[in-house]
């Protein structure tokens, strides 16, 4: 075999590696669609469930999702951009900052149903927050921020130190510099990063277990207080605890959490490309 | 009229240590009188960027660094507490080797400085911009498009623009750190050529791109080894006729 014949083999084999990557998600949400997409109509999304789940919509469900979402960006965003400009901006090499960047990676590692366990014990139990939305987001929020950290503090110093150093020497302060040179030139990486912990929320089962979703529950919360249903909790309810459940309920479900993580992405990545543009660089 | 007198910047003494001990500039003396360009020159490693940085204190940004000795811009310390180092980059600005314009607009450029100060003044700010970029011989390649991106513009333009920047703060020194490195001939002439009207209103400290620029842009010129001053003074005398032997290979091209 020549070494041109080698080259070409060992360039369509990388080729193929990388398309069958691609393969798995496009299988999913083929499937999925193929199979939910008959369930999908006005009633589906806009309608309480009735009869047991087996009728009726998933309403309670979707709009849980959507607070929740909200809730656990309202929880980690501010957290999480503060960590970031600190380590990437502020800390020095202390026990401080050795602190929080061993905690990162520790909270990177726990497996969610133990912060859903924490939730439990340190927001419904210990703080009296019960099983309500305020506890979920506060849990989610927390189980969000090393990915959101992460990624921002990246962004941050991915920002050439010759614009921070212009900016000073223009006379701005440290805070104004960060405020108008670093953080919008950070800022597509920064949304990356919120939107991948976001989406990640989004799809989260095991941590709303004990701190926030219902099982069934026909009716929209009234208070940040209040329970809520949640797609996937609701999807593994559905799929696995109620006996005779149409399968097209459970994949029309299952595309509408498809679509909802999936319309965050693209949100992020259109978002990402407009300010890169604005930006010019 | 500035009083010609009396220095606009004096160093006495200053020493500038690294964290690791090593002396970047070492027991530096020097007077700069207002109103002319004053050139250090010396080859890499001399300390000639070091010194310009401290000048407006951007060299607090190097962690564990230690400076001794003393620094004064008009008689008053640059290192006591009552100065708001904010406040002295302001009037003293640096330009850099590399142009490095802010992402966004000419205009956005050229009142950053200004409106990180607090300036919201419409009116002084347009006058501010028609001002610093005539003063920079920009303003008639840019004038029509002021709200265009600054990364649009040549290299040449690029460095034009950051002194106009500077320029817009009307700052009492300008600092300018090899400032034509990266431009072509031409662009270096007309950088060079606005030195002479610059220095009406500024003093300019200049780290040239080489000896013979350092010759045709120097009122004075001081010349810089190893972290030390080895001489200084005006400059027919230091590139005719230099005291000191190793200024004169430097400046014949001996060494460097």
């Amino acid at each position: 075999m020549t070494r041109q014949q080698a080259q070409k083999i060992a360039v369509s084999a990388i080729t193929a590696a990388a398309g069958l990557v691609v393969l798995p998600i496009v299988l999913v949400i083929v499937y999925i669609i193929v199979m939910g997409a008959g369930a999908i109509n006005w009633t589906f999304l806009t309608a309480l469930p009735s009869e047991g789940m087996t009728e009726g919509g998933i309403m309670p469900a979707i709009l849980g999702t959507v607070i929740l979402t909200f809730g656990t960006a309202i929880v980690s965003i501010p957290l999480a951009i503060g960590a970031a400009v600190y380590l990437a901006e502020y800390a020095q090499d202390n026990w401080l900052t050795r602190a929080v960047r061993l905690a990162i990676v520790n909270l990177a590692g726990i497996p969610s149903i133990v912060y859903g366990l924490f939730g439990l014990g340190a927001f419904v139990l210990f703080l009296k927050l019960g099983t309500s939305i305020i506890a979920g987001s506060l849990t989610l929020g927390i189980m969000t921020l090393p990915v959101v950290i992460s990624t921002s503090e990246e962004a941050i110093l991915a920002v050439p130190q010759r614009f921070r150093m212009v900016s000073l020497s223009l006379g701005a302060t440290k805070l104004q510099t960060i405020r108008h040179q670093v953080l919008p030139q950070a800022l597509p990486g920064i949304l990356t990063g919120m939107i991948l912990g976001l989406s990640r929320a989004a799809g989260e089962t095991a941590t709303l277990l004990f701190t926030v979703a219902a099982f069934y529950l026909p009716r929209l919360p009234q208070s940040l207080f209040d329970q809520t249903m949640a797609l996937p909790y609701h999807l593994y309810v559905i799929a696995t605890q109620v006996p005779n459940m149409p399968l097209t309920i459970q994949y029309g479900t299952a595309l509408i959490l498809l679509l909802i993580v999936l319309s965050l992405t693209l949100v992020a990545s259109v978002v990402r490309t407009r300010v890169r543009r604005r930006r010019e660089w | 009229m500035p009083e010609q007198n009396h220095p606009k910047i004096s160093l006495l003494d200053v020493t500038f240590r690294y964290a690791d001990e090593t002396e970047a500039l070492r027991k530096i003396t020097l007077d700069i009188a207002p109103n002319q360009v004053y050139v250090l020159f010396g080859p890499s490693r001399s300390g000639k960027s070091t010194l310009l940085r401290l000048l407006n204190r951007l060299s607090d940004l190097t962690e564990g660094a230690q400076v001794s000795g003393r620094i004064a811009l008009n008689g008053q310390d640059i290192f006591s507490p009552a100065v708001r180092v904010a406040a002295l980059r302001r009037r003293v600005s640096m330009v850099f080797a590399i142009p490095t314009p802010l992402p966004g607009s000419i205009r956005e450029n050229l009142t950053y400085g200004l409106r990180m100060a607090g300036a919201t003044d419409p009116l002084m700010l347009e006058e501010r911009i028609q001002q610093s970029l005539v003063q920079a011989a920009l303003w008639d390649e840019v004038k029509d498009r002021l709200d265009h991106s600054a990364m649009a513009l040549s290299g040449g333009q690029q460095q034009r623009l950051c002194i106009a920047r500077s320029l817009a703060l009307q700052p009492e020194v300008l600092l300018l750190d090899n400032p034509t490195s990266g431009l072509d001939p031409l662009s270096t002439a007309t950088v060079e050529d606005s030195l002479y009207e610059l220095k009406r209103s500024y003093t300019i400290i200049m780290v040239p791109h080489s000896v013979q620029q350092a010759g045709r842009v120097a009122d004075r010129a001081a010349f810089m080894l190893d972290g030390e001053l080895i001489e200084e003074g005006p400059r027919d005398r230091i590139f005719i006729n230099p005291t000191h032997e190793r200024t004169e290979s430097y400046v014949t091209g001996r060494f460097g």
